[in-house]
């Protein structure tokens, strides 16, 4: 490796925006074989510079080397067919078609008269599938597919090109442990066939499991590139925030009050059975399990989005049947959804206006809504969540991800409720915001907040929570307290292990 | 740098595109013939609009809600004829409350269709277009309704009254405009409106009644049919039972040159009077020009089309766009 031509070159890369320098002199290589992490908070540049990259940006300043030549991006079919490859975080499939079609789409194997050579196009989609090593084949309906395995025919349509450089953008933010497993076989298939690869992760345990070196980004400006196995996380985290990072368990509890939320034997069809567990003010209550555990639904259930089959809900002691969202907020609960772009925000509104929205009926002067309370809202929950954005006027879906995901935890927080529900509070955010977010949880809990954290994220579970519900397959398999948790009896629980039948 | 200002340049036509494209109309006809711009000329033309526009400000709440209303051409000649009607029968002063009731039931049947049911509201309202024309038709017996007494009536003042030197309908549609763009852009239910357009899930997640607001913003759209129904009877004092026929489609011409996105969550009050303005001027410069009445139906819908197609190359950044 040490005398091979990187197989791409980034040289001294510079976009500016009108106001924003978002790529400032930014160099870094990727060479045959090797799996290259980029890192680095959001906003700081990361997608930007794969734009760039993939033709969708023109640089204002530097160049694009692969092997020895100069390359310009005209646009994404150009990088493309010079064999620069994307794993988009978000999906790109067409779910009535099938693996196959999707696989090769746009460039399916003719027959006389244009018709698709169906034998032939099943063939070499199978020949691909079993490389991957995946449970599905060519005539299946990709809408039929766990996200997983979409992702897995996304990768499928990589290896249809010559690949040169494969970039993986947040692959696993989806996906259950046991699904990396197979995408970091894949990867290191393709490393071993002499393919760069890119691979943008927020995911600590995942760089240092499967990178070699690891370049860094920080508002727009390289901060270097280190080899993984001579640095550690901290060292990392250092460069992307410029300060270290707490990353200790929780072990400090709150006084705890009155049993502010409470469900008996709660079953919701086939989602999930026979519930039970309580939140007391002052406490937060992790939720782990497996993608389709049931967690998310028993949050939808509490948020009146969906109708019990059978138990009871009880807040504050006393019985309650919740009808619709409406009526769980009236009652103080609160759901920061899983979503944030689907269920969480209003993209072409306001930041302000998004904030504000479930009580918009109540900011009242006079027949109007009181825009200058709104604002104050805005103001308050933005310095105290620190939110970065020019101003409330700004359309939350120009923000980062991060910065969506605080305005509607922002939301939610501002109608100061008794129980909050959190599904998947950081997903895809970057380090820095998800220690704030999880200091926050821990200090709304200290404010007398009962609080409801469901993550497949172990370390965030362990890190925020005072007590953990482990969930598999719709029932609770055992709840423990911080202190009896371990990694093991956790894994063990989601994973339904009981008296000695395996997984 | 020149990419800056080419950006600019693009962000400016995004957003003030529909101004300027206004702006360039009035310059261009006023050029062609002087008159255009005169006092009377301006009057006319937008008294003329005045129908249109006030069924436009119902269905841009339809609009900003992400659905669609094409049953309001058909539901204007109801409420015309029903008026007609009752007026000799129970009098002026009850046949308007009892049109306007009438109207308002059958915007709360399509918002109940619309919102609470979940129907798609295309085909809701295009049903609706054609039941609406037979309940007309049934109603009247398929005749043309008069007024017996023509002279006699107060009942005329608002088609055909000026308030200050300024005819009614442009009063009538000035302040109607006025109240509702009010409520679009500074009321709690305004806020529900855009939040349902823009995303209906994330709305939801918030606590608001979707299907309220959807129904709301028919019935809204209903009372402004009956207040063009007013307009036109009081105008004529007779009127054929085909009298708002294709109206639907000059209306949400209308409100999509104002720059409404038909996939909900935007549009102004302000912007669809806009809309209206130019959709007036545009016709009445053409018959300024000498061109035949029926040309307008051509280039009306030639301008539409290309407004629509700088909106979106405004938004993109290009003419057209090959990849997609």
């Amino acid at each position: 490796m040490t005398d091979a031509k990187p197989v791409l070159h980034l040289d001294d890369i510079v976009k500016t925006f009108p106001g924003v320098r978002a790529l400032d002199g930014v160099s870094f290589s990727v060479m045959p074989g090797e799996v290259h992490a980029l890192m680095g908070e959001n906003g700081a540049g990361k997608s930007t510079l794969m734009k760039v990259l993939g033709g969708i940006y023109q640089p204002d300043g530097g160049a694009i080397y692969m092997g020895n030549d100069k390359v310009v991006m005209a646009g994404p079919l150009e990088a493309k067919a010079k064999g620069i490859v994307f794993i988009h975080q978000e999906l790109s499939l067409a779910e009535e078609l099938s693996v196959a079609e999707n696989i090769y789409l746009g460039e399916l194997p003719r027959k006389r008269f244009g018709r698709v050579d169906w034998a032939t196009l099943t063939e070499r989609t199978d020949a691909i599938l079993k490389k991957l090593n995946v449970g599905f084949d060519a005539k299946t309906r990709v809408g039929d597919l766990s996200i997983a395995n979409q992702q897995m025919v996304e990768i499928a349509r990589a290896l249809t090109v010559d690949a040169k450089a494969v970039i993986f953008d947040e692959p696993t933010a989806s996906l259950t442990d046991a699904e990396k497993v197979v995408l970091f076989d894949v990867i290191s298939d393709l490393k071993s066939e002499g393919v760069g690869i890119i691979y943008i992760s927020h995911r600590m345990e995942e760089i240092f499991k499967i990178t070699d070196r690891i370049s860094i980004l920080r508002d727009g400006q390289y901060q270097g590139t280190v080899a993984t196995a001579d640095t550690d996380e901290e060292a990392v985290t250092q460069m992307m925030i410029g300060r270290t990072l707490d990353l200790s368990r929780n072990t400090s509890h709150h006084e705890l009050g009155d049993v502010a939320l409470e469900v008996r034997g709660l079953s919701c069809g086939k989602l999930y059975k026979d519930v039970s567990f309580e939140v007391r003010r002052g406490e937060v209550v992790g939720f782990y399990g497996l993608v389709g555990a049931g967690r998310t639904e028993i949050a939808e259930t509490l948020f009146g989005l969906r109708d019990p089959s059978a138990g009871k809900i009880l807040l504050d002691g006393e019985e309650v049947r919740i009808a619709s969202p409406a009526d769980a907020i009236a009652r103080g609960i609160s759901l920061v959804p899983e979503d944030r772009k689907g269920q969480g925000l209003v993209l072409g509104m306001n930041c302000r206006d998004n904030m504000t929205l479930p009580q918009v009926d109540d900011l009242k002067a006079g027949p109007f809504v009181a825009e200058g309370a709104e604002i104050a809202i805005f103001d308050q929950y933005r310095d105290r969540l620190d939110i970065r954005t020019p101003g409330w006027k700004q359309q939350v879906g120009n923000l980062s991800g991060g910065n969506q995901q605080k305005i509607v935890i922002g939301k939610w927080l501002s109608m100061h409720p008794n129980v909050l529900i959190v599904d998947e509070p950081t997903r895809g955010i970057d380090v820095g915001s998800k220690s704030e977010i999880h200091k926050l949880l821990r200090e709304l809990a200290a404010q007398g907040y009962a609080v409801m954290v469901i993550s497949s994220e172990m370390p965030e579970v362990l890190h925020v929570s005072d007590r953990i519900v482990a969930m598999y397959s719709g029932q609770i398999m055992r709840t423990f307290t911080s202190e009896e948790v371990t990694e093991d009896n956790l894994i063990q629980a989601i994973s339904g292990i009981k008296s000695g039948q395996a997984a | 740098m020149a990419t800056l200002t080419k950006q600019q340049i693009g962000s400016v036509l995004a957003k003030q595109g529909i101004l300027i494209a206004f702006a360039v109309f009035i310059v261009a006809f006023t050029v062609a013939n002087p008159k255009f711009l005169s006092v009377d000329n301006v009057f006319s033309v937008v008294r003329s609009s005045a129908i249109l526009g006030v069924m436009a400000l119902g269905v841009t709440f339809v609009v900003i809600s992400g659905n669609l209303d094409l049953s309001v051409g058909s539901m204007m000649s109801f409420s015309t004829i029903v008026v007609l009607d009752l007026h000799d029968q129970i009098g002026p002063l009850l046949a308007i409350p009892a049109m306007f009731a009438m109207t308002m039931c059958l915007g709360a049947f399509i918002g109940f269709l619309v919102g609470y049911l979940r129907l798609n509201s295309l085909i809701v309202t295009l049903g609706m277009l054609s039941a609406i024309h037979g309940l007309t038709l049934t109603y009247s017996g398929g005749q043309n309704m008069d007024i017996a007494d023509k002279e006699g009536t107060w009942f005329s003042v608002f088609g055909q009254g000026t308030a200050l030197g300024i005819p009614v309908p442009i009063v009538i549609f000035a302040g109607l405009a006025a109240l509702l763009g009010i409520v679009l852009a500074k009321t709690a239910f305004g806020r529900k409106v855009y939040a349902v357009g823009g995303n209906g899930t994330a709305a939801t997640f918030s606590g608001i009644k979707r299907a309220r607001t959807v129904f709301t913003c028919y019935v809204i759209s209903a009372a402004c049919v009956a207040t063009a129904g007013l307009i036109q009877a009081s105008r004529s004092l007779g009127s054929q039972n085909t009298v708002g026929q294709g109206l639907e489609l000059e209306v949400l011409a209308a409100v999509i040159l104002g720059g409404a996105s038909l996939l909900g969550g935007a549009g102004t009050i302000f912007k669809t009077v806009i809309g209206v303005l130019i959709l007036g001027f545009i016709q009445n410069g053409l018959l300024l020009m000498g061109l035949q009445f029926y040309v307008q139906f051509v280039v009306t819908w030639v301008i539409i089309i290309l407004a629509v197609w700088l909106d979106i190359a405004a938004k993109r950044g290009k003419l057209w766009s090959p990849i997609a």
